[in-house]
């Protein structure tokens, strides 16, 4: 099992210069505009932008291609189920009709189907860099601070951060407990029945909690000595102020999102964009 | 010890969510029904629901799943985050009752009934209820294709969560001790 954590690196480009604060905004602006269109056009042109971005903030592709594959995986997977259980969804959302081809029965393969389905699967698609840009080039402390700036309490901020530091603890402590109990004699592997393989996997679950319900008492100890959750506000060590770059993206992601918006009222007058008629 | 939001159920909400996240990510169990797994990780949601209420376990749940998702396709599936967030919550319903007994050291048949009874209620209002509905409101996917998946993961979720939550609980429990647990020696 290799463990694969949060691997943000200290880069110098304009994306890691931004705040976390605003590179969240932007994200969430992007995404909900991928979410409420479904206009290949602007799918596409938030595609590219965001492909742009990944380039500027000098991720490698090598970080990310195991990422890409399982994406990939899944998407290709949504992409046959969608076809095996509605092959003739497209057609009811554009009230056209144009067959291709024929499998026999009801699965005929038609031009809006396949327009559907290749919007469907650019739209999933083009956000995904998106997240991961802004994962790989947020400092996972400033993460949590940025969180706690859009208005959302401290204290589940404080536990978001929690969360992210000790992720890699608890992935060794699961290691380590599954390696012993299989040195034990443990059977892990699809041999056994279902039932068993639960209960057997409670026998690396229980000392996993048990190890975690210490550690929460420890933890939770030290940080009421502290003082912890004694103000109704706290500030972050690792907060950055707003500078105009910060401003200036935030600005041209509300624009992207006011477009699709228009769009899909003003010009669409729906969620979908039809070029058959 | 509990009032609404203390630190130590601060502190459980993101140890609990880390322990989510590594079950998520790398503990996948094969089930019965080929091409899917059975997700460890919603034991540990409700077992943290039951032990730290409804609000521990939903961000849990939420924030487990979020993070799994981020890290591994990018950008999260949001309707089947939330999900997965609102079937902890609702089991969480049942610490009431659960937690305190839990911490004296009991887990009986009572507990264990309570317990069941809403890590159904939470996963049937999740997966048949919310994630499709979620799916279709959010990502337009097709109508049979987002309930067929629903209900799988609803079958297959509860038993996860009522089989490891369980013996989680009876294993924490058992570590507690209870009141007038001490007996003279004659």
């Amino acid at each position: 099992m290799k463990i694969k954590t949060f691997s943000y690196d200290q880069l110098d480009t304009f994306v890691h210069r931004l705040s976390g604060l605003s590179k969240l905004i932007c994200f969430l602006l992007l995404t909900t505009a991928i979410m409420v269109t479904y206009d290949i056009r602007i799918i596409a042109g938030i595609m590219v932008l965001s492909f742009t971005i990944m380039k500027i903030s000098k991720i490698p592709l090598s970080r990310i291609r195991l990422m890409l594959v399982y994406v990939f995986i899944f998407l290709a997977f949504n992409f046959v189920l969608t076809y095996l259980f509605a092959p003739e969804y497209g057609v009811e959302i554009y009230g056209t009709r144009h067959e291709i081809f024929s499998f026999g029965g009801r699965y005929t393969v038609t031009l809006e189907q396949l327009f559907y389905q290749v919007t469907k699967f650019s739209k999933y698609l083009s956000v995904i860099p998106l997240g991961i840009i802004f994962i790989l080039t947020t400092n996972p402390s400033e993460f949590a601070s940025s969180l706690n700036r859009i208005g959302i309490s401290y204290k589940i901020c404080t536990s978001l951060a929690l969360t992210l530091r000790y992720f890699p603890d608890v992935a060794d402590d699961y290691n380590q407990i599954a390696l012993a109990q299989q040195a034990r004699g443990i059977e892990m592997s699809a041999k056994a029945s279902v039932m068993q393989r639960l209960k057997r996997m409670a026998s690396i679950l229980i000392p996993l909690i048990m190890t975690t319900m210490e550690r929460i008492e420890t933890i939770a100890n030290a940080m009421d000595l502290r003082g912890f959750g004694k103000h109704k506000k706290r500030t972050w060590y690792a907060a950055k102020p707003l500078n105009r770059s910060d401003y200036l993206s935030i600005l041209v992601c509300v624009v992207i999102l006011g477009v699709s918006l228009f769009v899909r009222f003003r010009i669409n007058h729906g969620i979908y964009w039809n070029p058959f008629i | 010890m509990k009032t609404n939001f203390s630190t130590r159920t601060i502190v459980a909400t993101g140890l609990g969510a880390a322990v989510f996240l590594v079950l998520f990510m790398y503990v996948k169990v094969p089930s019965p029904v080929p091409e899917t797994n059975l997700q460890i990780a919603y034991g540990i949601s409700s077992f943290f629901a039951a032990v730290f209420g409804p609000l521990a376990g939903f961000l849990v749940a939420f924030v487990g799943h979020a993070l799994s998702d981020f890290i591994s396709y990018g950008s999260p599936w949001w309707s089947w985050v939330v999900a997965s967030g609102i079937s902890a919550l609702i089991t969480g319903f049942c610490s009431k009752k659960v937690a305190p007994a839990v911490e004296e050291g009991v887990f009986g048949k009572s507990e264990l009934i309570s317990f069941i009874l809403w890590v159904v209620i939470g996963n049937a209002a999740a997966w048949i209820v919310a994630a499709p509905v979620l799916d279709i409101v959010m990502y337009k996917e097709p109508v049979q294709l987002v309930f067929a998946q629903g209900g799988v993961a609803f079958v297959l979720d509860a038993i996860v969560s009522c089989v490891i939550g369980g013996i989680l609980l009876k294993a924490y429990a058992s570590t507690k001790t209870g009141r007038g647990t001490l007996s003279k020696d004659n």
